[in-house]
């Protein structure tokens, strides 16, 4: 059989299997581990557009709260009723346009995707004139300006309130199916002569610029990508858990993040799902670090906080002892596994 | 506006500015050797603020002698941190140590988070700052006066350390070429935590300062303060330790100014500082004072 072939037909099973696994949750899982999975698809989401540009493009952009955020108060502000938006902005009136629209749940998480990209886009003048250390912290000031202004324009964004009382759009359908999506299409840019373009850049941005690539271009592009899918996922975040306001987005997501893909080995995008996937299920499973641990004769106190030591140590282990994380560079692939198990069987 | 409150104003500006100063000099020396933004050194400045607290309050020792104990405990800190975090990476690529950088500053919050609990504690302030004097018609506190002349003291042994001793000579070679200073048969190593040394003392000294000036020490208090100092640095020219002290005060003092100035800019104060970042970055990346940088990977 051609390779081609296979790998369509393989790609379509492990889709249908993903499918009848969601189905068994959303038929008979409780809403815990149904919350849970939702988290999972939308770190997905979120760990792998954020990947693009730090791991393929090989740049340390620290702002991709500020995607998230727009995403979110976007498609909140557009799902919600004129009658309960009035109900909400109880300090100042929200501001005309916005005031009276409505639309259906998909068209507001495209209109965050888009608003995300077009704040994305705005940004990128100065965000791409330096490199290094100074895009990092542009990037993180960035981060933080969205987030003083989320508090300051309250006829927008309902200020420290926050827009409460979202309706529960999202769904395992939902955040899967964007996961899904988005995997699909990162990795089909990956593999394009876009993807070869970021991963010169990453290698040695003088070289790349001899050979004829534009850096600017070939940043924005990432940038542009992955701020919509960053746009989009925030959308669904705030549907997923109903009250969103600025404290939610703050630096702490971004380092999050950052966890997730440089355990899961920066620049791979199956890293990065690995990486989201372990962070959602992880994060619940070290509630125990955090409850009292009765041993019989002894309890051990919970302590609150714990989890970000763990995780904060874990991501500095990762960075000194195992730099490559996870799945290094490396990506599953069928022909990979298809070689692997030619040759366990000889 | 009544002349005396501009005066109180550009006197608070001041304040602030030199504690901005004092944190923007230890970004700054570790930048010009390392080329690394140190994530971490904004929480050296809650370390010692919470070194300074328990060193008087559970070891009842004088203030006298408790904050010079909290500001060489933030120096040994602060070699520590370098040992720890910065040292295994000397030959990784650079995004690597900014990693590690942020997740040694997320270590250092969440630690003190866990064992010292997220409740403010407020800073017993010692009576001797707490006065309040009169300058020129305008009241102020003893410490809004004290804080510029530590700084100046502080940053005068700084010089001197710098441009007169051989440490010093060392330091200045290693920010200009690793490899020409190691084949000088200095101790590379030994000059980098002498650098950690001395920019956490400060950091330590701005800290204990800050805290007496916003007595609310907790887990989280050094992030604002670090950044606005690591934009000072910038906007002074990365590098170069005159542009950082510059760079802090013109801060400072113009977050204070702006704000009583027009005082509906108040809930932008924040955003205030990155925007002079990136408008720096865009127009002057050298800042003010700074020479061209050397890429030294």
């Amino acid at each position: 059989m051609d390779k081609r072939k296979r790998n369509l037909i393989l790609n379509g099973l492990a889709v249908a299997a993903l499918f009848g696994v969601l189905l068994a949750f959303d038929q008979f899982g409780t809403n815990y581990q149904v919350r849970i999975l939702n988290n999972m698809a939308i770190f997905i989401t979120l760990a792998v557009s954020y990947n693009l540009v730090n791991g393929i493009c090989g740049i340390l952009h620290l702002g991709p709260n500020a995607f998230i955020t727009v995403g979110a108060y976007t498609s909140a502000l557009l799902t919600l009723s004129p009658a309960e938006k009035q109900m909400t902005f109880i300090i100042e009136p929200l501001i005309w346009p916005l005031s009276v629209m409505q639309a259906p749940f998909v068209v507001s998480l495209l209109a965050g995707g888009i608003l995300a990209t077009i704040f994305a886009f705005l940004i990128s003048f100065p965000v791409f004139r330096v490199r290094g250390d100074y895009l990092a912290i542009v990037t993180l000031g960035f981060g933080e300006v969205v987030r003083v202004l989320c508090n300051a324009f309250q006829s927008v964004t309902n200020g420290p309130l926050g827009l409460k009382g979202l309706h529960p759009h999202t769904n395992l359908w939902w955040s899967w199916g964007i996961a899904v999506l988005t995997i699909v299409l990162v990795t089909k840019l990956v593999n394009s002569s876009f993807g070869r373009a970021m991963k010169a850049i990453r290698e040695d941005e003088t070289a790349a610029r001899a050979m004829g690539i534009d850096p600017f271009k070939q940043l924005l592009l990432a940038f542009l990508i992955s701020a919509f899918f960053s746009g989009v996922a925030g959308g669904l975040l705030a549907h997923l858990i109903t009250t969103i306001s600025p404290t939610l987005f703050t630096f702490f997501l971004t380092f999050n993040l950052l966890m997730m893909i440089v355990v899961g080995g920066l620049g791979s995008t199956t890293g990065a799902v690995l990486g989201a996937a372990l962070f959602a299920w992880g994060g619940e499973a070290l509630r125990i670090v955090e409850s009292p641990i009765d041993l019989g004769f002894f309890t051990i106190p919970g302590i609150p906080g714990m989890r970000m030591v763990v995780f904060s140590l874990l991501l500095m282990i990762v960075i000194i002892f195992a730099r490559r994380g996870l799945m290094g560079r490396n990506e599953l692939s069928w022909d990979g596994l298809m070689g692997k198990l030619k040759v366990m069987a000889r | 506006m009544d002349w005396t409150i501009l005066l109180q104003q550009i006197i608070n500006g001041i304040s602030l500015g030199s504690l901005y100063a004092l944190v923007a000099i230890g970004y700054t020396m570790v930048y010009g050797i390392l080329r690394l933004i140190n994530f971490a050194h904004g929480d050296l400045l809650m370390f010692a603020a919470y070194a300074a607290i328990y060193g008087m309050t559970l070891f009842a020792l004088p203030w006298t002698l408790s904050f010079p104990l909290a500001v060489l405990l933030t120096g040994v800190m602060g070699i520590l941190l370098d040992r720890a975090a910065y040292k295994p990476l000397r030959d990784a690529p650079r995004i690597s140590l900014l990693i590690s950088a942020i997740g040694a500053s997320f270590l250092l919050e969440n630690l003190a988070l866990v064992m010292l609990g997220g409740v403010p504690k407020g800073f017993p302030r010692p009576e001797v700052f707490g006065k309040v004097i009169e300058v020129l018609g305008v009241r102020v506190q003893v410490l809004t006066i004290y804080t510029p002349l530590v700084t100046l003291v502080l940053l005068l042994g700084l010089l001197f350390i710098i441009y007169r001793t051989k440490v010093g000579k060392a330091m200045r070679a290693a920010s200009k070429d690793f490899e020409t200073t190691r084949l000088m048969g200095i101790n590379l190593d030994r000059i980098i935590g002498i650098t950690f040394l001395l920019g956490s003392m400060l950091a330590a000294a701005g800290g204990i300062m800050w805290a007496m000036k916003y007595p609310q020490v907790n887990p989280f208090m050094g992030v604002f303060p670090g950044l606005k100092a690591f934009i000072a640095a910038v906007l002074g020219g990365i590098g170069n330790i005159l542009g950082a002290v510059v760079g802090g005060f013109l801060l400072g003092l113009g977050e204070i100014l702006i704000v009583a100035l027009v005082p509906g800019l108040a809930q932008y104060r924040d955003a205030l500082a990155f925007f002079v970042l990136i408008l720096v970055l865009l127009f002057r990346p050298t800042g003010l004072m700074g020479e061209p940088i050397i890429d030294k990977s």
